[in-house]
């Protein structure tokens, strides 16, 4: 994909959360964005997934400019796929009524359609026996993957991680790092917001760090983990990589 | 955890005991205040009024249930308005809910009947009941919607807006299937404080329970045979249905 940011500003309560940030990158298939938390990864991913309106600058996403106006925007969430930390399944639908409701109220499906559809998702995911549960009765591994499925449902142009195994037990970390790491190899452009470092090494292409609202570094996974020049990010590699 | 594993559980030995034990402790203040007292029951007297307080009992479900309903329906047009963005009826909403929530019953009662219906020429007093006490439990209705509302959480809701929903299907389809079985028990609860509180429509001479109670007061002269059957009609009426609001609150724990 190809994303163009530019003089981008966002503030929160007279704070400025991201400050004039710019980005011109061509052709990556997947961004990984780290940086310490309140540094301005989430809100930059909440623009760039439509759910938040800048003050200033704009975004350029394969061409074409995410709009600003409700309505115009509710066209362009549809083709996103979002997958949020907390998993944020629907907790009174079962695991294949949440893949299917956006399916068939936003997409146009008819139900059995959506049902097969969700089904072979589950089923690819290994959730086939828990389609018919609720999320009260899922384990958080097994939740994040449904909602990723849910998210991929829809064939979306790119999909958006908010630190999808934040809130996981360390065991469920893996098999949801690697479903992600599946949808990459199959050729889905993925943009990700994460504090494991092992596995944003190993995921991305271009890596940004993010601090106090500023691109205070960027460049390939090697620049980034491997050579990190700027005292900010080697502070931080220092802190999230001492244990 | 399974919504069977929610049942409730059969009562244990020691339970019963407990409750009968209480039960007796209740039971002895009560004998023992009775016996105190220098009153000749006439039981008789009221025994022959015993339809007139069917009919009483009888007007006062049917007034609680239409009441029930009116009340159930502005409770939710004034819980959206306490969440609507177009001021007139977010301001509107705010301000009904303050004013009844914060009044008398019992002067709203007066005011609505004699000042408010009587300018409408509403005659019937049955209909201004009916219509006093929805606006008064649609006060409470309307709160009990609105923290329905509100405990769903901002999260889900920004989920629903980025799968592409509009503001009328993220509450179709996401929040009013969750927030009405939220709302079941304090629903049932507030249903049990309207049959009570119609009880205040007897001022204003609305033939219901009490109304009917007192009256046979005043023919009979045997005050405690007339109000004690009241007492126990009402708790007939209002004891399943808060045993209803507690088994629902059980069975919708697992939601959460």
């Amino acid at each position: 994909m190809k994303l163009d940011v530019s003089g981008l500003t966002k503030v929160f309560d007279g704070k400025k959360v991201l400050s004039d940030i710019s980005l011109h990158l061509d052709d990556i298939r997947s961004l990984v964005i780290i940086g310490p938390s309140g540094g301005g990864k989430s809100t930059l991913l909440r623009i760039i997934a439509g759910l938040l309106v800048p003050e200033e600058g704009t975004i350029v996403v394969n061409g074409q400019a995410i709009p600003s106006e409700e309505r115009a925007l509710r066209e362009y969430r549809k083709t996103i796929g979002m997958v949020f930390q907390s998993y944020n399944l629907f907790p009174h639908l079962t695991a294949a009524e949440n893949i299917m409701l956006p399916l068939t109220r936003v997409h146009g499906y008819g139900i059995d359609e959506a049902r097969m559809h969700a089904m072979g998702l589950l089923k690819r995911f290994q959730l086939s026996a828990h389609a018919e549960k609720k999320p009260a009765l899922l384990s958080g591994g097994q939740k994040q993957r449904v909602a990723i499925a849910r998210a991929v449902a829809v064939s979306p142009s790119f999909l958006l991680f908010d630190e999808p195994t934040s809130a996981l037990d360390p065991e469920f970390t893996s098999e949801v790092l690697d479903v992600i790491e599946e949808l990459r190899e199959e050729g889905k452009d993925l943009i990700l917001v994460t504090h494991e470092m092992g596995f944003a090494k190993i995921v991305s292409d271009y890596a940004l760090f993010l601090d106090e609202g500023v691109v205070a570094g960027a460049g390939t996974p090697h620049d980034i983990f491997e050579n990190p020049k700027e005292d900010r990010l080697v502070q931080f590699l220092d802190k999230v990589l001492k244990y | 955890m399974r919504e069977s594993d929610r049942e409730a559980p059969s009562p244990c030995p020691s339970t019963l005991l407990n409750a009968f034990l209480v039960a007796l402790f209740i039971l002895l203040i009560f004998i023992f205040s009775f016996s105190r007292l220098e009153y000749d029951f006439h039981w008789a007297g009221v025994w022959a009024y015993r339809a007139k307080f069917i009919r009483g009992l009888g007007m006062t479900l049917v007034l609680s249930f239409f009441s029930l309903i009116v009340s159930f329906l502005l409770g939710s047009l004034f819980a959206l308005g306490q969440k609507s963005r177009f001021l007139p009826f977010y301001f509107f909403s705010r301000f009904y809910v303050e004013i009844i929530r914060g009044t008398p019953l019992l002067v709203q009662i007066l005011v609505f009947f004699y000042v408010i219906a009587d300018a409408f020429r509403v005659q019937n007093r049955y209909v201004t009941g009916v219509v006093i006490l929805s606006l008064f439990a649609g006060a409470y209705i309307s709160e009990i919607i609105r923290a329905g509302i509100d405990s769903i959480g901002e999260t889900q809701l920004e989920t629903a807006r980025s799968l592409g929903l509009t503001l009328f299907q993220q509450y179709r389809f996401i929040i009013f299937p969750q927030v009405f079985k939220r709302i079941l028990p304090p629903l049932a609860g507030q249903l049990v404080s309207l049959i009570k509180d119609s009880s205040l429509l007897s001022i204003i001479s609305v033939s219901e329970f009490t109304l009917n109670a007192q009256e046979v007061n005043a023919y009979t002269y045997s005050t405690l045979e007339s109000y004690l059957p009241l007492a126990v009609g009402y708790l007939l009426i209002t004891y399943p249905i808060s045993n209803l609001s507690k088994r629902l609150e059980r069975t919708f724990s697992y939601e959460t």
